[in-house]
């Protein structure tokens, strides 16, 4: 930490030297080419409803949190939200409704409970922060946590790469092959609620989704490959990220919000370079 | 080397005692609803299913306990628009490392020689998405001839492919089948172009009504009255078998087996 303090305390610019913008650009760091890796997934297999909703359904799992007493809900909300994930995963093989409605109903009712707990009393100002997010109070400790999350999620992505892939591409062909497609996409989706969960306090609820999705979307309007599908969209990612962060800084704005916008600015750009 | 394939009793099927043999292009037919499909879902492990799945060697009594099965899907569906390569689909069914990561020297040669049978090693780095019908379906046929399997399924291989892509893929099939001594069950509705370069045609309807040549299982009274087809004569015309037989002949005329449904 002290290293990475004094290598950023080198750049010339007033903000390197601010510690909550040192701490910052590290989160930056380390959580958008995650979001990024579990975004082309995400998109691949058309789960992007589904990560809308597993940040929206958060809104429980911090509530389930403050119920029980827990100054810090995270616990409660990765809980949560694998809960959720493992339920989404289960209707959609057993449901006869489509995926699109059992998402949306699932969301619906996470979404309601939460709000009908937290504002239990009139006291719902006090967990708006999660709405919006606040990149810039994150705590060294809370750094150490979302690193080690990050190194678990992506280890264990690569582990499992290749039969997530065959899974997401055709669950019959993936069948034939060994793999047991619905155990891939109930692990994948119990992977991203993670991610989701520990990130939600620093992107905001509201626009953790669109962190997700749009590196992706961008990084396939130009590439063929699933290699350089995941690289442009990690660059793209972490580029929008520290433009983001750097932006919110001297705006004085939400960060969160912030990289998104700049996402979507390279996301239309990606438009009129797009691969014919 | 020669083996036969014993399958007794599935869910909504009954009494199935096939046997296969190596070399041997076994087309199966029957009207939708008949278990084909199912039958090939047992025989993949994703259905339970009684009875067994036997890989005898022919003189011998050495069993392979679980025989390496080849699959070609029915139409792949996939999100088309999605940067997925040939390569891609290789290294992801035929390796554990991250496909990101790069295919090591053996792993794509053995790729490519499994596109090279089927006249596609060209389309190694082209974009999944992209590839016509015909095109992908050779590429799911080098995909599934990678590992060499012992016995290949095809599920309707040809349905949505043009006519061209279509001979071309039974050519193919029916090379290869010869040239890797595979044994191969193909469901298919296309009775004519099958009938051309299948060794025998098993008609399947919850159970086995007929089995044997093709020429004498399309000429049996129980195919006209399930397909409304209606043949003149023993052989219709358009049977004509390919010319090339190799060095492995094909089975022993049987009579064509009916049972009463």
């Amino acid at each position: 930490m002290t290293a990475w303090r004094e290598l950023v305390g080198l750049l010339p610019w007033a903000w390197a030297h601010y510690a909550f913008m040192q701490n910052a650009l590290l989160a930056v760091l380390l959580i958008t080419p995650l979001f990024a890796a579990l975004g082309c997934m995400v998109v691949n297999s058309r789960m992007a409803f589904f990560s809308e909703a597993i940040g929206h359904a958060a809104l429980t799992g911090i509530a389930i949190g403050a119920l029980a007493g827990c100054a810090d809900p995270t616990f409660a909300i990765v809980g949560f939200s694998v809960l959720l994930a493992f339920a989404v995963a289960l209707l959609r093989r057993y449901s006869f409704a489509s995926t699109d409605t059992v998402i949306g109903l699932v969301m619906a009712l996470a979404v309601a409970l939460g709000v009908v707990l937290l504002s239990r009393g009139g006291g719902f100002n006090r967990y708006t922060a999660y709405l919006i997010g606040d990149l810039l109070t994150i705590t060294p400790a809370e750094l150490a946590r979302l690193a080690l999350v990050a190194a678990a999620v992506m280890a264990g992505g690569a582990w499992f790469f290749n039969r997530l892939f065959l899974a997401v591409l055709n669950p019959a062909l993936a069948r034939s092959r060994g793999v047991n497609a619905w155990a891939q996409e109930a692990l994948f989706s119990a992977a991203v609620a993670l991610v989701v969960a520990v990130s939600l306090a620093w992107v905001g609820l509201l626009v953790i989704n669109s962190l997700l999705i749009l590196p992706a979307a961008t990084a396939r309007n130009l590439t063929r490959r699933m290699s350089s599908y995941l690289l442009v969209a990690m660059a793209v990612s972490v580029a929008a990220g520290v433009a983001g962060l750097l932006a919110s800084y001297y705006w004085a704005t939400a960060t969160g919000a912030t990289i998104v916008l700049v996402a979507m600015g390279f996301f239309l750009l990606s438009l009129i370079f797009r691969r014919s | 080397m020669q083996f036969g394939v014993k399958l007794g009793g599935v869910a909504v099927l009954e009494d199935i005692e096939l046997h296969v043999h190596c070399g041997e292009l076994s087309a199966l037919i029957g009207p939708n609803g008949a278990g084909k499909t199912t039958l090939f879902r047992a025989l993949l492990g994703e259905v339970p299913h009684t009875g067994q799945v036997r890989f005898v060697h022919a003189g011998s009594e050495q069993r392979f306990e679980s025989p390496r099965i080849g699959y070609v899907p029915q139409q792949l569906e996939f999100d088309r628009t999605a940067p997925i390569s040939v390569r891609d689909l290789f290294a992801a069914a035929t390796t554990r490392r991250p496909l990101w990561a790069g295919l090591d020297r053996r792993r794509r040669q053995a790729a490519l020689d499994a596109l090279a049978l089927v006249g596609a090693q060209d389309l190694f780095a082209q974009n999944l998405g992209q590839l016509s019908g015909g095109e992908l379906q050779r590429v799911l046929l080098a995909l599934a001839l990678d590992p060499q399997p012992d016995l290949l399924l095809l599920d309707e291989p040809v349905s949505g492919v043009d006519q061209g892509g279509m001979e071309l893929f039974y050519r193919m099939v029916s090379q290869l089948r010869r040239q890797l001594d595979l044994s191969i069950l193909l469901i298919t509705h296309d009775l004519p172009a099958i009938a051309r370069v299948a060794d025998r045609m098993i008609f399947l309807n919850r159970r086995v009504l007929a089995d044997g040549p093709p020429a004498a299982v399309l000429a049996s009274p129980l195919i006209r009255q399930v397909f409304g087809l209606e043949f003149t004569g023993r052989e219709p015309s358009f049977v004509q078998r390919l010319p090339e037989h190799g060095d492995c002949p094909p089975t022993a005329p049987a009579p064509a087996r009916e049972a009463t449904p």
